[in-house]
């Protein structure tokens, strides 16, 4: 868990300043996308890095929910009968109870981008259009649905990835007593910037301050 | 005082159980949980029924016997401190009391509120030791130890092995507890022979026993009335990644 998460941790990191690009303008945002396919050319062939970071990624994903699964049913073998009274202390915060079903919804959320952004299938513009405008136009004003979705997934992706991050350092054994209070500021930092760096794309567009 | 106990009763570790209600009057606010319960079982007993069964032995927070999940919450609603040790003055008059026993696949019921923790008892006995010469005590001075790893083997050293950790963790796991041992003995001069190998079997024998993994939720060290901390299983972690990704384990 605490490994392939920490390569999707990285990755939302390059993904985030790779979309605040939009800000610099529609040349500097199309340049940006067209460059992810060409990295390392004429070394390596056309779109050798980007698919293999696709290729690290899917792993990730597929690796981090199997041990997430695991847990689960570990988890359930292990307490058969439950308790009558129900109640959560919420000893780490609110964050820590939202890991399961958060996870799951950041799951399908995935699936929804990528159908969106990377295959074209549910955004209004298709492959002939350039990067830019499938942005502009998936979070127009009139597809605010689409915004406060992508809102609410990223909420979600901050309150993961704040448990998350403490966490593997954590299962890596590298908290100790005088590290603790900064891994819990670091851990919420990244989460912060990751999730504010995020917003800000499909919100400025639709609040027309990019277009 | 008045209270509605709510109590799970199982005749035996076959029976399917389910929650019995009580209503008691004229409690002592100063009685302690199990005294509480000693007045209740008194009169059932004078009723012709059945005492509820329950674990306890040092009544002074020492044993780790008592084991009793409060209204959800292992030990009840005070901080660091065991079920014995527990006033009927921290509840209402009136309130409605849920009694039930540790819930773990590791840890099965017996009969009623009593559960069988000798699964603690086989981890302990996997890598909780040292090989130390027996015969006349060693001179104190003669191991010097750096204070600073002294307190913590000693606030590590106070787990008394209750489960309570187990109780609390949405997982069942007993990181907690492993850490706690863990950190103790590995602190320790007289622990490191056995640091590498203690860690992985002791981890081996938790997974065999049936509890949960853990996934640092936070819940065991709230629960714990030692207030074990929760960076034991940090260094649990972290030995147990030394002593078998860094190879240093022997056996
Ligand atoms: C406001 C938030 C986001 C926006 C606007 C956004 C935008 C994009 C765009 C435009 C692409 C296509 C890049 C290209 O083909 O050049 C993309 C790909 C992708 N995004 Fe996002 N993204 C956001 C958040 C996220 C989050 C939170 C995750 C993960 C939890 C994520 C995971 C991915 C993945 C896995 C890909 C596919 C990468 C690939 O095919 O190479 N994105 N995103
Ligand atoms: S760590 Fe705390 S809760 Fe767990 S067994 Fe030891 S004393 Fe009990
Ligand atoms: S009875 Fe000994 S600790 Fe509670």
């Amino acid at each position: 868990m605490a490994v392939t998460g920490g390569v999707l941790v990285l990755y939302l990191v390059a993904h985030m300043i790779g979309n605040l690009k939009i800000f610099l303008g529609e040349e500097d945002f199309n340049h940006y996308a067209h460059w992810l396919r060409t990295i390392g050319e004429p070394a390596v062939p056309h779109r050798t890095v980007l698919t293999l970071i696709e290729v690290v990624l899917g792993l990730s994903v597929v690796l981090h929910m199997w041990s997430a699964v695991s847990l689960g049913k570990r988890a359930s073998h292990a307490r058969p009968v439950k308790y009558q009274s129900k109640k959560k202390s919420h000893a780490q915060g609110y964050a820590v109870h939202t890991m399961r079903y958060g996870g799951v919804i950041i799951a399908l959320y995935i699936v929804w981008h990528l159908l969106d952004l990377t295959f074209f299938v549910v955004n209004p513009k298709n492959s002939d259009a350039t990067p830019y405008e499938r942005m502009v136009s998936d979070f127009d004003p009139s597809r605010w649905y689409i915004t406060v979705w992508y809102v609410v997934a990223l909420l979600l992706v901050g309150l993961h990835l704040n448990h998350g991050i403490w966490s593997a350092f954590q299962t890596l054994g590298l908290r100790t007593p005088r590290s603790h209070r900064a891994l819990r500021g670091l851990a919420g930092a990244v989460a912060a910037v990751v999730t504010l760096g995020f917003i800000s794309v499909p919100l400025s567009i639709t609040f027309g301050w990019v277009s | 005082m008045k209270l509605t106990l709510r109590v799970w009763r199982q005749s035996g570790p076959q029976d399917k159980g389910a929650m019995v209600e009580y209503k008691l009057d004229d409690i002592s606010p100063d009685a302690s949980f199990l005294e509480m319960l000693d007045v209740l079982n008194e009169k059932l007993i004078a009723d012709g029924g059945e005492p509820i069964a329950f674990d306890h032995d040092c009544r002074e927070g020492i044993c780790g016997m008592c084991s009793l999940v409060i209204n959800g919450t292992p030990h009840g609603p005070e901080r660091a401190t065991t079920t014995c040790q527990l006033h009927m003055r921290k509840f209402k008059d009136g309130e409605v009391i849920d009694v039930e026993p540790w819930r773990a696949k590791a840890f099965p019921v017996v009969k009623d509120l009593v559960v069988d923790r000798s699964a603690f008892d086989r981890i302990v006995q996997s890598g909780g030791f040292i090989s130390a010469p027996t015969g006349t005590a060693p001179e104190a001075h003669s191991t010097p130890v750096p204070k600073p790893d002294a307190d913590r083997a000693f606030e590590a050293a106070e787990c008394i092995g209750c489960g309570a950790c187990v109780a609390a963790c949405p997982n069942g796991s007993a990181a907690l507890f492993l850490g706690a041992k863990v950190t103790h003995l590995g602190l320790m001069p007289q622990g490191q022979p056995e640091r590498w190998d203690r860690v992985v079997s002791m981890l081996d024998t938790h997974d065999e026993e049936g509890f949960g993994g853990c996934t640092n939720t936070g819940e065991c060290t709230v629960a714990c009335p030692k207030g074990i901390p929760l960076d034991v299983i940090g260094r649990l972690n972290h030995d147990y990644l030394k002593a078998t990704a860094g190879g240093k384990k022997r056996a």
